[in-house]
């Protein structure tokens, strides 16, 4: 694949991924256990949607074709979408969207951490402002995820189930595929598998503090970073998306 | 779930860019005092308010009885010559 073309579309993963995962968060917003845990998620999803602004407008001038974020956020379709399958799922339980967040965070946290060193420096100086955001996630899904584990006998049940369910979706992300093998093979960010170990190892040292099991490694369902979505995101996208379709170029 | 215990209550204190000490910004709930710094993070620093963060359970505060307000506090009252108001302080000094 050529360099832009890879580049435009590794751009839009990072972007989709922020994009999908911060809409899901902000749907907290009101329906949280408590008053702090409502504007802690609030934040970390106006964090996420700060980086989609950052990545999607790179995209835009990546792509040259007079698109920015809000074009490419509000008139992609489903199939354009570039985001894994796990920022997709619905929230569930709050352990579900902790489970989701923890994987989602810890994997994060390590693409930055290597990103912030691209040869791009557009690229480098996006993830090394994002990696102190995450940084501060991880911190806090793994807290979640440790006391919800290591908590009632009800808490660790809903906390095994929701790592147990979501757990198909996070082989996805160590997968490489052309687009991958473009961005490795210039410099601009890390072989996806080359994360695993360390995100393993990061997730397993949590579960077992938190007395959780993590599955084995087994069936991975994937194809979000290609555009092949669950029925979630179409629903995601009617919320999201509604304003700009009913009355386009609206502004407030 | 029937067990809905309430987390408990903290207090919650921020030493602000360029002040000097902690000072008291308000209270939340929290399962412990790691979470309770978390959550004091994100509920009252959202604007760049402090550089350091103290929590403490509101139940381990003691407090002055409202009622004896006037043995503890009134004597004070008449006692002019506590007052530094006879010095002049030197501008160089700044803050004290």
């Amino acid at each position: 694949m050529a360099g832009q073309d890879a580049l435009f579309e590794y751009l839009l993963r990072l972007g989709d991924n922020a994009l999908i995962l911060g809409h899901r968060l902000s749907e907290w917003c009101g329906h949280s256990p408590a008053l702090e845990e409502d504007l802690a998620l609030s934040n970390v999803a106006l964090d996420l949607i700060g980086q989609t602004q950052l990545w999607l407008n790179l995209a835009g001038e990546v792509e040259g074709k007079g698109r920015n974020a809000d074009k490419l956020a509000y008139l992609r379709d489903a199939r354009d979408f570039r985001n894994v399958l796990l920022v997709e799922q619905p929230n569930g339980d709050f352990a579900v969207t902790m489970a989701r967040q923890f994987y989602f965070d810890a994997w994060h946290y390590l693409l930055l951490r290597d990103l912030s060193g691209s040869k791009d420096g557009r690229i480098a100086e996006i993830a090394a402002k994002a990696l102190k955001e995450v940084t501060y996630h991880l911190e806090r899904s793994q807290e979640w995820v440790l006391r919800l584990g290591d908590g009632t006998e009800e808490s660790h049940r809903r906390m095994q189930e929701a790592i147990d369910d979501l757990w198909v979706y996070t082989g996805e992300l160590f997968e490489a595929d052309a687009v991958d093998a473009a961005i490795i093979r210039e410099g601009l960010g890390p072989d996806p598998a080359s994360l695993r170990d360390l995100w393993l190892g990061l997730v397993r040292a949590t579960a077992e503090e938190a007395t959780l099991s993590l599955p084995q490694p087994g069936w991975v369902q994937k194809g979000g970073k290609q555009g092949l979505h669950s029925e979630h995101l179409g629903y995601i996208l009617a919320d999201l998306q509604f304003l700009q379709r009913a009355y386009p170029n609206a502004t407030w | 779930m029937t067990d809905k215990k309430e987390w408990p209550l903290w207090e919650v204190f921020i030493r602000s860019q360029h002040g000097l000490s902690h000072r008291h910004v308000g209270s939340l709930h929290a399962p412990d005092a790691e979470m309770a710094i978390m959550n004091a993070r994100d509920v009252y620093t959202r604007r760049n308010e402090g550089v350091s963060i103290w929590v403490v359970r509101a139940s381990d505060i003691s407090a002055s009885s409202p009622s004896e307000k006037g043995p503890l506090f009134d004597p004070a009252n008449s006692k002019v010559y506590r007052h530094p108001t006879f010095y002049d302080i030197p501008e160089e000094l700044g803050h004290m």
